[in-house]
């Protein structure tokens, strides 16, 4: 993709706007555990699009690692007083080790049958979920402390913890980015538009796969990590089929296959469900209006179809 | 691909601008803020939903719509069924919007995470929909109180007094977790201990549709009473399909342990006929009840359940103790509802307890066959009345360590 300086300069100084705005916000009274659980479901949706938009592999259980993430999360803080930067690892490392065994299952078949082993997979993680002890049935792990990160820094304060997520969700969006710019990242995306032909270069398919959907499944459980030290809750909701659901949606609201769509459209359907809390119309409806509305009006998502747009009109 | 991050940056700009005007309107004018946290739009939006919202603000209406010579405000939010949204909402509300009380807490896993909230920020929640006795247990706190009932109660009241009645052996239909088996578990205490006999227990999975395999044991058990230890949808499938079976028809009674009028009002008198509940309020034990829910009736054209009457009560409540005390201070406040006896149009000689727990009587009522009934609404014969002491757990035995 060529873009002229001019654009480019642009750009940069609307990267660095948005990340100082982020630093900012809670200096300009911004609720920051809204922003905060924003970003918990941004990252979440960025490393679900690194399955679906870089790979064309439709997961339909992603909330397995984000529910397992915060659970192991929300535990090690909890019963086993771990600080939160290990914590958050911890929950990375859940996520990846789940997601190595159900990828490992799901990559040998292709298409809607991918998408069910995943959904049959995710559910029996959900079902350990309401019968372990460990993770408090339905009324969830609760309360998680904030704990001191690196056992100095207290973290109980929302301003001490919107840095300390802000810099989680920086890092991962960028390795994120880094990864989808990458060779690496080049060879996803071969195998994404003609698998056949990715094979015939070469190129070692499943191991491909299972690598991607394992990064995606410990960036995954990172974010339901740092959900659980934000809401200080480890949840059921984290670990339905809804929330695998919800991910998809956000993903395809903000634009498929775009870094930054995901982010958009996980704060789209974040404030829409914050602020649709209190005006007493069923807030599930409207999101699924706004579901309908999309993938008949604007199938590329927003910035998909923003992309689409700003390219055509330079040609 | 760097348009994309423009187009981001910009979007993140406008969505941080979207939330400055909330946060701007703090502390002007500091009413008194009442916040009603439920479900009102998932499975529970009958069972309380916005008829609570309505019940809150009957209550505000009757306590002459000011306090501290500062307007009253209700607001109310849906919290999805969801712990994490609720518990967003209820620190946005703490935190930026001044809300000083949030009341009604449909959801245990809800209610047991805002209840925490306002233990951090000192603030006062009072639980009315939310069922687990851990909120007056291990998670009590100083300023958090349970209104109307809970698992315990509802234990006592349909397992204890259905057994007295003559309802000697059960069998329990239990949903397959631990909310679950803890109401199997106490109300199976109350039955033996009661000179029931439990002849068995059969586990069927979350949010089943199909109970025939379930019911078809407990109807081959022969016990008297079949419990269902499960709620919200489970309940109202167990019981449609429990109608088809037969059951009642065949003389075994149906116990709904958590089951109320907004339950048999969905399910209709056919099939719902012969359940036995227990519910904290009833609309027709006294001229008081009736006139509550007469009103309630007018503006919302159906009759209060528990949970909506526990709303107006609760709300009452504190307004009463807010004037009391003179401020909003919540150590004050919270003193002064545990020192003062509840008594409104929905509650009698109810008092507090230093855990937070509210215990007044329980009803335990049943649903009228078709024929029996008179009317619209009019779905419950009173079976019995429990005395509070009876229903609730003593604050020695609540696991609270209030004193």
């Amino acid at each position: 993709m060529k873009t002229s300086s001019y654009t480019s300069t642009w750009v940069k100084m609307a990267i660095i706007i948005g990340i100082i705005l982020l630093f900012a916000a809670p200096f300009l009274k911004i609720y920051p555990v809204f922003l905060m659980s924003m970003m918990c479901f941004a990252l979440f949706a960025a490393s679900f699009n690194l399955l679906l938009g870089y790979v064309g592999l439709l997961s339909f259980g992603h909330a397995a690692f984000f529910g397992g993430g915060a659970y192991i999360a929300g535990y090690a803080t909890k019963t086993w007083g771990f600080s939160p930067e290990i914590s958050v690892i911890l929950g990375g490392l859940a996520g990846a080790l789940l997601g190595v065994g159900m990828g490992y299952l799901a990559i040998q078949r292709k298409g809607i049958y991918f998408s069910m082993i995943t959904l049959a997979l995710s559910q029996m993680v959900f079902f350990i979920a309401v019968q372990a002890p460990f993770t408090g049935g339905e009324d969830g792990l609760q309360p998680i402390p904030r704990g001191k990160l690196f056992g100095i820094v207290s973290l109980e304060s929302n301003n001490a913890i919107y840095f300390f997520v802000l810099a989680v969700f920086i890092t991962g969006i960028f390795a994120l980015w880094r990864v989808v710019n990458s060779p690496f990242g080049q060879v996803l995306k071969a195998i994404r538009e003609h698998e056949p032909r990715a094979i015939s270069l070469g190129y070692d398919v499943h191991r491909y796969k299972l690598i991607a959907f394992t990064m995606s499944a410990a960036m995954t459980g990172v974010a339901g990590g740092l959900k659980a030290l934000v809401t200080q809750i480890a949840s059921l909701t984290d670990i339905t089929w809804q929330t695998s659901g919800e991910v998809i949606l956000m993903t395809i609201l903000g634009g498929i296959g775009t870094v930054f769509g995901p982010i958009l459209g996980a704060g789209l359907v974040k404030s829409l469900e914050d602020h649709l809390a209190s005006i007493g119309f069923p807030v599930p409806v409207l999101i699924g209006i706004i579901f309908v509305a999309c993938v008949l009006l604007f199938r590329r998502g927003i910035i998909g179809e923003l992309e689409h747009f700003l390219s055509r009109k330079k040609t | 691909m760097k348009k994309l991050m423009a187009s981001l940056s910009l979007s993140v700009c406008t969505l941080a601008l979207s939330y400055l005007p909330t946060s701007a309107q703090t502390v002007s004018t500091t009413p008194v803020k009442i916040g009603v946290l439920n479900d009102q739009s998932g499975v529970y939006a009958d069972y309380g939903g916005k008829w609570s919202v309505e019940a809150a603000r009957m209550a505000v209406e009757d306590f002459g719509g000011e306090v501290l010579g500062k307007k009253i405000e209700i607001v109310f939010a849906d919290h999805q069924n969801k712990a994490d949204i609720g518990s967003n909402i209820a620190r946005q509300w703490y935190d930026v919007d001044g809300v000083d009380m949030i009341t009604e807490l449909t959801n245990s896993g809800v209610a047991l995470a805002v209840h925490d909230i306002s233990k951090q920020k000192k603030k006062i929640d009072m639980v009315v929909g939310g069922a687990s006795s851990r909120l007056t247990g291990d998670a009590c706190h100083s300023t958090g109180f349970h209104w109307t009932y809970d698992t315990r109660a509802l234990g006592v009241g349909t397992g204890g007094a259905l057994t007295k009645a003559g309802g000697t052996s059960w069998y329990f239909l239990t949903a397959d977790y631990a909310f679950g088996y803890a109401l199997e578990k106490d109300t199976s205490a109350i039955v033996t201990s009661n000179g029931g006999k439990v002849l068995g227990a059969v586990k069927h999975p979350l949010n089943s549709a199909d109970f025939s395999s379930f019911l078809l044991q407990a109807q081959a058990s022969k016990a008297k009473v079949i419990g269902l230890a499960n709620a919200g949808l489970d309940t109202t499938n167990a019981i449609k399909q429990a109608a088809e079976f037969g059951i009642v028809a065949g003389g075994q009674k149906l116990a709904g342990l958590l089951f109320t009028l907004s339950e048999a009002h969905g399910l209709g008198l056919q099939a719902a006929q012969g359940v036995v509940a227990t519910e904290g309020y009833y609309s027709d034990v006294n001229a008081d009840t009736r006139a509550f829910a007469d009103r309630f009736f007018k503006r919302t054209n159906r009759m209060p359940n528990m949970v909506q009457a526990g709303t107006y009560s609760s709300v009452l409540a504190y307004l009463k103790a807010v004037k009391a005390v003179g401020s909003k201070d919540a150590d004050a406040v919270a003193a002064k509802i545990r020192s003062e006896p509840v008594n409104d149009l929905t509650v009698k000689g109810g008092k507090v307890l230093a855990n937070g727990r509210m215990v007044h009587d329980m009803y335990l009522l049943e649903v009228k066959k078709p024929s029996e009934s008179k009317g619209a609404w009019d779905y419950y014969k009173l079976l019995a009345t429990i005395p509070g002491e009876e229903a609730f757990f003593k604050l020695e035995e609540s696991g609270c360590n209030l004193k």
